[in-house]
């Protein structure tokens, strides 16, 4: 066996150390690379922006489980925390079993973080079966979906809901997933009721969705950590943490400092963190193919000639 | 009569939804309500059910000692466990409920989903080979995309990003559309046959 054919059949434990060491560095080292926003995210970020202050609820859908929440939990964060920061209340809920817990952590936490009051600037209305059937139903009167909220409260006890009967109510629908379920939220909510429909999903399954981006179906589109760390930056751009607000806090004035403490202590950085070890992994799994085709090529050639031998 | 009732009941209930979509007068309106009030309940019971049957599954292998019993017991621990705790001290924020999910669950999902990582690098370092022409370009398509995705891209050749977005939204969109076409298609054939009972598997047992 010579050195290309060694290489070809390489320990797969050599190649799981460094994709843990490649995952780690960037953490001890971060790099912060800048992260370029594209028009896909952007479209959701100015369509939320051009929303008056205290418009209609935007619904969020955290359709997802704690498999996918490292790319989809911090752009559900910088939307929701985006919504807050402009007035805008949520009316949240989850199509996926195994999403209330997260979905019910993320909503608290935000809402306590950025001051928000449950039942007026914010609603949780948990998990029901039923995906497609639920999107419909909402569609019709969403008190026959969910006639009470996650904590058992009937819908109209909270002040939020009793202006809310269907999608015309919503500013907005956006569903974070890692499924085909915002599928149904486009065949459903958008082309039978005419509802805005937005979506964040995995970078995997981001791909299937283009089709519906270009046809205008979808307002915009979060993919992957990626998309998370544009929407990070661009909340993060509009509550000036970097620029203005922190010049006038280390200048002394005291507005300013108040405001800039605030505005760091909310401040959502986990997706742009992330960016850099996936840099790096992306770098690695392009390393190991070429190594690996280089070596396959060699190994390939060696065999050839000692075929002719 | 247990194959019959449960065919007309599919046969009615998909050509009367098929109707309903065109008709947008109240009366369909109201209908389509109430279809969707039953299937919400059937859903329920669905729910139900699999729950029943994973426990039935799951305790039968314990008592037969199949193989991998072990995995069987931790799984009806875990559905008791969970049962129990909800029912007793509710879903609230920091309920018991809350921590099992946030220190249990969270963890061993996030865990069993970052162990992908390792796998695909050490898949494509042993199986993505440039073997014919069309596994070449598959090859080049996915270097470009992965270095547009992430920010070190642009530092290694400033028209990554734009390249790779093109690939995803021409080449990709291209192949998507074609795809998703067909399986629009399958999708309405499979549909019909199940409506008109010429499909018949999702009844269960034999004819």
């Amino acid at each position: 066996m010579n050195f290309w054919d060694k290489l070809t059949k390489i320990d797969r434990r050599y190649i799981f150390i460094v994709v843990a060491i490649g995952v780690l560095m960037p953490y001890l080292f971060p790099m912060n690379l800048p992260v370029d926003i594209t028009r896909k995210v952007a479209a959701i970020y100015d369509y939320v922006e051009a929303l008056p202050e205290h418009a209609k609820p935007v619904l969020v859908s955290l359709d997802f489980d704690p498999s996918t929440a490292p790319e989809l939990a911090p752009m559900t964060t910088a939307f929701v925390q985006h919504c807050f920061r402009r007035n805008i209340p949520v009316v949240a809920m989850t199509l996926h079993p195994q999403g209330p817990g997260l979905a019910q952590g993320i909503m608290a936490r935000v809402a306590a973080d950025m001051g928000k009051v449950y039942g007026e600037d914010w609603v949780f209305l948990g998990f029901k079966a039923g995906g497609s059937i639920v999107i419909r139903t909402i569609g019709e009167d969403i008190r026959q979906a969910f006639p009470q909220d996650y904590y058992n409260n009937p819908l109209d006890s909270n002040t939020l809901m009793m202006s809310v009967t269907n999608y015309k109510d919503f500013s907005l629908v956006i569903s974070f997933s890692g499924s085909q379920i915002p599928m149904s939220w486009i065949a459903f909510a958008h082309e039978q009721y005419g509802a805005n429909v937005a979506t964040g999903l995995t970078a995997v399954m981001a791909a299937d969705f283009y089709p519906y981006l270009q046809t205008g179906q979808l307002v915009g589109l979060i993919a992957g950590l990626k998309g998370a760390a544009e929407y990070e930056s661009l909340v993060d751009t509009r509550l000036g943490h970097s620029a203005e607000v922190q010049k006038l806090a280390l200048e002394g004035d005291k507005t300013a400092q108040k405001e800039a403490q605030l505005l760091l202590s909310t401040r959502s950085t986990s997706a742009t963190r992330g960016m850099d070890a996936q840099s790096i992994i992306h770098m690695i799994v392009i390393f190991f193919i070429i190594v690996a085709n280089i070596s396959y090529f060699f190994s390939l050639r060696a065999q050839k000639q000692e075929g002719r031998k | 009569m247990t194959r019959t009732v449960p065919l007309v009941i599919a046969f009615l209930a998909g050509i009367t939804m098929i109707i309903q979509f065109f008709i947008p007068h109240q009366f369909s309106v109201d209908f389509l309500a109430w279809m969707n009030r039953w299937a919400l309940i059937i859903l329920g019971f669905a729910t139900l059910i699999g729950l029943i049957s994973l426990i039935k599954i799951n305790w039968s292998k314990v008592m037969k000692k199949s193989s991998n019993w072990g995995f069987s017991i931790v799984t009806l621990i875990a559905i008791f466990t969970t049962l129990f705790i909800g029912f007793v001290w509710g879903k609230e924020d920091g309920s018991p409920i809350q921590f099992e999910y946030d220190y249990v669950m969270m963890p061993m999902q996030a865990t069993m989903f970052s162990l992908l990582a390792f796998y695909i690098v050490s898949a494509s370092f042993r199986t993505f080979r440039a073997r014919t022409p069309e596994a070449t370009l598959l090859l080049a398509g996915a270097i470009v995309v992965m270095f547009g995705m992430v920010p070190i891209g642009k530092y290694i050749w400033g028209d990554i990003p734009g390249f790779a977005q093109w690939i995803l939204d021409v080449p990709n969109m291209a192949s998507k559309r074609g795809i998703m076409i067909g399986v629009a298609l399958g999708s309405i054939s499979m549909s019909l046959k199940i409506i008109l009972g010429i499909e018949r598997n999702w009844l269960g047992g034999s004819d």
